[in-house]
C-alpha cells in the first residue's frame, strides 16, 4: 500500500519534471561550450562549491533541522587534511577525497556526539563556538602543521596518473558538477529511505518521533556525520582549486552564508540550495557595477525575500497532508 | 599578585562590554524568542556616532563641554542613535516577518546586519578609525602601586550604574513585571491586557541604546574603531549571554562579566593566542553539564 502510493508519487513526478530535469543538466553541460570566458566558468564552479557546501548543510539543517553555524569547520577539517597530507607526503589528491570525508566525519562524530542532546539555540551557539575553535587553532599553527595565517600551499591539481590532468577552469567546473551530480543522486535516494523519512520526523516533532520508537539521538547525529562528510568533499575540492588553504576562507560569516543558502532555498529543498547557491555566488558578481553598494544591496534583499517567501524560493514539495508551511511547524514543535 | 588584579579589572571592563551588549540580545531573545544578528551592529554604529561626535568640527563638543561633558554627550548621542535604527530596524526587518516563524527572522537578522555593517562602511570609510588623546585623554593613577587608568574605573562604575537601573526596572517595577510576563508566554501575557507592541518598542529601543553606549565606552578604551567590530563583540555577547542562561536579565549581566574575567584569564595563564579557544571550551564544556546555562532555568518538555 505505503510503497504503491510511493511509486505512484514518484510516476507522476517524473512525467511533470523530466523534461525539466534534462533541461538544467543540458544546459549545466554545454554551459563552459557556449561561454568562452574563463572568469565566468570560475564564477560557475564558485557557485558549485557553494552548492555543495549548501547541501551539506541542508542535511542537518534542512532535513533535521538543527541549527549548526559553524558547518564551515567540518570543510575546513578536510581542506586542511587534503593540504597537509598532499603537501608533506604527496599523496594523490583524488585519493584524499574519501580520507578527508571520513576526516571530517570523525571529528563530527568525536565533537558532536556530547552536545547532540542540546536544543536550538543551545546547539546553535555551540556549533558557532566548535567553528570558531577551529579556525582559531588553525590559525595559531599548532605542531607548525597549518601555517598558521598563510595556510597550506602548494596542494597539487587532481589527477589519475597522466592521464587526465585536472588543471584547467573547464575542466575543474565539470569535475565538481559532476560530483553534485552524483550528491544530488545520491541524496534523493537518502530522502526517500527509511532514514530521510526518519530525519524529517525528528524535525517534525522530536518528542512523537521518539515516542515511535526512533532513536532520536542516533539520527541527529548520523546527519552531522553525513553532512560533515560532504563538507569535507567540499574542502577538499576547493583546497585543490585554489591550491592553497587559509583560515579565513572558513569564518562564522561564511557560515552564517551558508545557513542563508538553505534558508533562501527553502528548508530541505534540493532545488533550493541551487537557488540559494546561486543567489550567494552570483550576486556580488551581477551588482560588480556598484562596487561598494553591492553587499548593502545584498543584505536588503535578504530582508525583502524573506518578506515575500519567508519558506524560500523552492519549498520542499510535500504531500496533500503537509501542504502547510513546514516552518510553521517546525516552530510549533520546539526546535 | 598585582598581575592578578591589574588582569582581574581588565577583565571586568572587558565583560561589562559584554554585559551590556548581552542584554540587549537577552531581551529581544526574552520576549520575540529571536537570535537578533543585528545586534552587534547597532553597538558599531553607536560606536561611529560618537566618534563622530567627538572629532566633528574639531573637537567642538569637547571644547564646549569640556572633556567629561563630550563624552557624556557621545554616549547620549550614541545611546538615542542606535535605539532609533533598533526600532527602524525592528519596524521594517522584524515586524513583517515575525508571524511566518523564526526561521525567515534569522535569515532577516542577518540581512539586516549585513545592510547596517555595509551602511556604516560607505557612510564613514572602511578604514579604522581612533578615538584621539585629545578627546579622550589618559589619566594613569597609581593605586597601591597598581597603574589604573581613571578612564577604566568610570567605564566601569557607568557600566554598573546602568545595569543596575535596568535590573531596577524589569525586576521592581509594574513594567518591567510586564515585560517578564511577556518573556514568559506573550499570548497569555496578551490576553491579561498587556500591550505586547508597547514591550517590543522598548526593549528594541533600550537594547541597541545600551548597545550603543557600550560602543562609545569601547572607543575610550581600546580607542580604535572598525566597522566590521560589531560581529566579533555581538558574538562574544551572545555567547555570554547563552552561558549565562538566555532570556533572564542577571543571566546575561553575569554571564558577559564571567566571560570577560575567563578571557583576561585565558590570555594571561594559557597563551594569548588562545584566548577565544578557551573562552569557548569553557562555553561548551558549561553546556554539556548545565544545557540551559549557568543560571537558566529548566524548561518542562511540552507536547
Amino acid at each position: 500500500m505505503m510503497v504503491n502510493s510511493e511509486n505512484r508519487k514518484a510516476n507522476k513526478f517524473n512525467t511533470k519534471g523530466n523534461w525539466f530535469v534534462i533541461i538544467v543538466i543540458v544546459s549545466f553541460l554545454l554551459f563552459p561550450l557556449v561561454i568562452k570566458n574563463d572568469y565566468i566558468i570560475d564564477v560557475a564552479f564558485f557557485f558549485g562549491i557553494y552548492t555543495l557546501l549548501g547541501l551539506s548543510l541542508n542535511i542537518v539543517l534542512g532535513e533535521v533541522g538543527l541549527f549548526d553555524l559553524g558547518h564551515m569547520g567540518f570543510a575546513a577539517i578536510g581542506a586542511y587534511t587534503t593540504a597537509i597530507l598532499n603537501t608533506t607526503f604527496g599523496i594523490p589528491v583524488l585519493v584524499l577525497i574519501p580520507v578527508s570525508a571520513i576526516a571530517a566525519a570523525i571529528f563530527a562524530y568525536l565533537v558532536c556526539s556530547p552536545i547532540i542532546h542540546l536544543k536550538g539555540d543551545y546547539l546553535c551557539i555551540v556549533t558557532i563556538g566548535m567553528g570558531e575553535i577551529i579556525r582559531l587553532t588553525l590559525l595559531n599553527n599548532p605542531f607548525g602543521l597549518t601555517g598558521g595565517p598563510n595556510g597550506v600551499f602548494g596542494i597539487c591539481f587532481p589527477s589519475i596518473g597522466n592521464l587526465l590532468v585536472i588543471d584547467s577552469c573547464v575542466k575543474f567546473y565539470y569535475y565538481i558538477w559532476i560530483i553534485i551530480g552524483l550528491t544530488v543522486i545520491a541524496l534523493i535516494r537518502l530522502q526517500n529511505s527509511r532514514i530521510g523519512r526518519a530525519w524529517n520526523y525528528v524535525r517534525e516533532d522530536v518528542i512523537a518521533a521518539e515516542a515511535s520508537g526512533i532513536d532520536v539521538r542516533y539520527y541527529k547525529l548520523l546527519a552531522f556525520v553525513i553532512g560533515a562528510a560532504l563538507a569535507g568533499v567540499a574542502g577538499n575540492i576547493y583546497a585543490t582549486k585554489l591550491m592553497i588553504v587559509s583560515p579565513e576562507s572558513f569564518t562564522f560569516m561564511e557560515s552564517c552564508l551558508l545557513f542563508c543558502i538553505v534558508l533562501i532555498g527553502g528548508m530541505g529543498s534540493i532545488p533550493g540550495v541551487f537557488i540559494g547557491a546561486a543567489a550567494i555566488s552570483f550576486f556580488p558578481e551581477i551588482f560588480q557595477a556598484f562596487a561598494q553598494y553591492r553587499m548593502l544591496i545584498f543584505g536588503a534583499v535578504m530582508v525583502i525575500m524573506m518578506m515575500f517567501r519567508p519558506g524560500g524560493a523552492w519549498p520542499r514539495q510535500r504531500g496533500k497532508i503537509q501542504t502547510e508551511s513546514i516552518i510553521i511547524r517546525a516552530e510549533k514543535s520546539e526546535i | 599578585m598585582k598581575l592578578i588584579v591589574e588582569q582581574l579589572l581588565n577583565g571586568l571592563t572587558i565583560g561589562s562590554f559584554y554585559s551590556l551588549i548581552a542584554l540587549g540580545y537577552s531581551m529581544v531573545y526574552g520576549v520575540m524568542k529571536l537570535i537578533n544578528f543585528a545586534h552587534g551592529d547597532f553597538f558599531t554604529f553607536g560606536s561611529y556616532l560618537g566618534y563622530t561626535l567627538l572629532v566633528m568640527g574639531t573637537a567642538f563638543a569637547t571644547s564646549t563641554l569640556g572633556v567629561w561633558g563630550g563624552m557624556i554627550a557621545a554616549m547620549l548621542v550614541a545611546a538615542i542613535g542606535s535605539g532609533t535604527l533598533g526600532i527602524l530596524v525592528e519596524r521594517i526587518a522584524y515586524r513583517p516577518i515575525y508571524p511566518t516563524g523564526r526561521l525567515p527572522a534569522v535569515v532577516s537578522a542577518l540581512g539586516a546586519s549585513i545592510f547596517i555593517q555595509n551602511s556604516i562602511m560607505v557612510i564613514w570609510g572602511a578604514r579604522p578609525h581612533a578615538y584621539t588623546s585629545e578627546v579622550v585623554p589618559d589619566y594613569i593613577m597609581n593605586i597601591f602601586g597598581l597603574r589604573i587608568n581613571l578612564l577604566q574605573i568610570i567605564i566601569l562604575a557607568l557600566s554598573f550604574f546602568l545595569m543596575g537601573v535596568l535590573y531596577y526596572v524589569i525586576q521592581k517595577t509594574t513594567f518591567g513585571a510586564a515585560i517578564r510576563a511577556s518573556a514568559l508566554d506573550r499570548e497569555t501575557a496578551a490576553l491579561m491586557g498587556i500591550n505586547i507592541k508597547l514591550i517590543i518598542f522598548f526593549i528594541f529601543a533600550l537594547g541597541p541604546a545600551l548597545g550603543g553606549t557600550a560602543g562609545v565606552m569601547v572607543g575610550i578604551y581600546y580607542r580604535k574603531i572598525s566597522f566590521i567590530m560589531g560581529w566579533n563583540y555581538g558574538l562574544k555577547a551572545f555567547t555570554a549571554t547563552i552561558l549565562g542562561g538566555i532570556g533572564n536579565i542577571h543571566g546575561a549581566m553575569i554571564g558577559g562579566l564571567i566571560l570577560g574575567v575567563l578571557e583576561m584569564l585565558g590570555s594571561t595563564y594559557v597563551s594569548t593566542a588562545y584566548k577565544d579557544v578557551f573562552v569557548f571550551l569553557v562555553l561548551i564544556l558549561v553546556l554539556i553539564f548545565r544545557p540551559t546555562g549557568i543560571l537558566g532555568e529548566k524548561i518542562a518538555e511540552k507536547v
